[in-house]
């Protein structure tokens, strides 16, 4: 499965079980309208560090968070190419 | 003016500022605090609330501020329910809080088949017997705060005790429109609401599932010129375009430590705002608030009493706080007290003593906040070892820069052998499953993980990672 792949599965479980209507996961979709709220943000990176052994909000103590749904599969993705 | 000696909510209110031009707002309604004079929301049954204990769960912030606005000297007891209380925990609130009253803003058919009396909440509609002068004992207001198992822990408070020193708002040209990013039936989103009405202002109730564009949107066109909410809220605002919809003159944080990024960011996101961060607790009251633009707080804040009767201390490494606004008493068979004999609540926040200034350092009894909200782990390993194939858990606080910190879970099964594969898995998933049937949402694990053994003390105790 691609790192996207992996994003876009964990958004949508997390947001199903937080009972959370998901928009359409496009790249230029803003987080803040995505429907999901801090929380299951949180509970979305938290996974995918489970998942893909990466967490590139750990990396730094003042990252910003990203502002699309693009940009954050990129961060995962640049990530991932500079661990391997 | 205030006919009383304990004067009530809407006393306050209405003796503030002419409530023909003042307001609350919602993302469904505009309630015009002049249309509460003279009329009831509660409903042809009102009668039977005065001097009563009454439960109050509804679904909107807005039904809760008007019942409150009309159950303050009216009724013996509140106890105002936090939007996330699952509805198996009512019955056990009731016996609690001696209450067999429920006042809701829907109906509520299985507490009334169990014999509870049901009150549902409309729009306010005039009638003639309505707030008269009552001479009854201030009313009880309880509110939840975070316990360690079981049933959530009350404490009680007085609108004296809540509202503390809140001055009426008369130098100041125009009106004032306060709002929050939190829910007004928590203390921290209550003392908005509180100023805002006592202070003479209006206000804007953010919306349960509302978009955060969405509410700044409409806070910026409703003028809004305080707003306050946790480090966690304001990071999420600031990503937002439509964080330069409001211009507020003030802004506030409170509920998380405010850390020196956010506190930067807010400056230059508001630069003719006064950017503030408030240390409060449900039991505590409020206790200060630093507008230097800098995290912690000035030494010297430590010491005899100031202003207000707020004195503070630093015992054992955790912040105490003796105040006026301190919580009465928790409700119910709560072992220990909310104050020691002096009068100090610990806070069980730790803090260092850094140059001239103290900065937070986790907490004493390994309470985790997620996002401004408190968790116990012991309350959340008590429901993960409910499982039966469970032996020991482990709950502990991941760091997030999102929300500060999730809660997660590491797992020891009662037989060996189990830990991998699609067993683990299906296990992991009937967890989760059975938290969040029982707790609130930011209580449950973001993640569970099962471990061959956990750590444990010499003394048989499970090892904590210390705050």
């Amino acid at each position: 499965m691609s790192i996207r792949d992996t994003v876009v599965t964990v958004f949508t479980e997390v947001a199903r079980e937080q009972d959370k209507q998901l928009a359409s996961l496009t790249d230029d979709l803003l987080l803040l309208e995505s429907g999901i709220d801090s929380l299951c943000l949180a509970i979305i990176v938290a996974n995918l560090e489970s998942r893909l052994g990466s967490d590139p909000f750990s990396t730094s103590d003042d990252i910003d968070v990203p502002a699309t749904f693009g940009e954050f599969v990129a961060l995962y993705e640049n990530a991932m190419n500079a661990v391997h | 003016m205030p006919s009383t000696e304990h004067p009530t909510l809407w006393e306050l209110t209405a003796a503030a500022g002419p409530v023909a031009r003042r307001f609350l707002l919602d993302e469904r309604a505009r309630v015009p605090l002049d249309a509460l004079a003279g009329a009831t929301a509660l409903g042809p049954r009102r009668a039977e609330l005065r001097g009563q204990n009454v439960v109050l769960i509804t679904a909107t912030q807005r039904a809760a501020t008007l019942a409150l606005l009309e159950l303050d000297g009216f009724a013996r007891r509140i106890v105002l329910c936090p939007p996330d209380l699952k509805p198996a925990q009512l019955p056990g609130i009731m016996a609690t809080a001696e209450a067999r009253i429920v006042v809701s803003d829907r109906p509520l058919p299985e507490l009334e088949a169990a014999g509870a009396v049901c009150l549902v909440a409309g729009p306010p509609v005039p009638v003639a017997d309505q707030r008269e002068p009552e001479s009854c004992p201030p009313t009880e207001w309880a509110l939840f705060t975070s316990g360690t198992t079981g049933p959530p822990k009350m404490a009680i408070h007085t609108l004296r005790s809540l509202a503390g020193a809140i001055a009426r708002v008369t130098d100041t040209a125009g009106d004032q429109v306060w709002s929050t990013f939190y829910d007004i039936r928590r203390y921290g989103g209550l003392q908005i609401l509180l100023r805002a009405l006592i202070g003479g202002g209006s206000m804007v109730l953010s919306g349960a599932d509302e978009p955060v564009s969405d509410f700044l949107a409409r806070a910026g066109a409703a003028g809004v010129s305080f707003i306050s909410g946790t480090p966690t809220h304001w990071r999420r605002a600031l990503l937002s375009p439509a964080a330069a919809a409001i211009a507020p003159a003030n802004v506030r944080l409170s509920g998380e430590v405010a850390d020196q990024a956010i506190l930067d960011k807010l400056r230059s996101t508001y630069p003719a705002a006064r950017v503030a961060h408030a240390f409060a607790s449900t039991e505590a009251g409020v206790a200060f608030e630093i507008a230097d633009g800098l995290a912690g707080f000035p030494a010297d804040l430590i010491g005899p009493e100031r202003a207000g009767g707020i004195a503070l201390r630093v015992q054992d490494g955790t912040l105490r706080i003796r105040s006026p606004r301190v919580a009465e008493r928790y409700l119910g068979d709560v072992p220990e007290p909310v104050a020691d004999a002096d009068g100090f609540v610990d806070t069980k926040d730790l803090v260092e003593l850094r140059s001239d200034r103290y900065h937070f350092a986790g907490r004493k009894d390994g309470v985790i906040n997620v996002g401004g909200l408190k968790v116990h782990p012991l309350e959340v390993e008590a429901v993960i070892n409910r499982h039966p194939c469970v032996e020991m858990s482990l709950v502990k606080a991941r760091r997030s820069p999102i929300i500060g910190a999730i809660v997660v879970a590491d797992v020891v099964l009662a037989h060996a052998g189990n830990d991998g594969g699609a067993d683990a898995k299906r296990l992991e998933a009937e967890i989760l499953e059975m938290c969040r049937g029982t707790l609130a949402a930011h209580k449950v694990p973001a993640t569970v993980r099962i471990v061959p053994s956990l750590d444990v003390t010499p003394s048989g105790k499970l090892r904590r990672a210390s705050a």
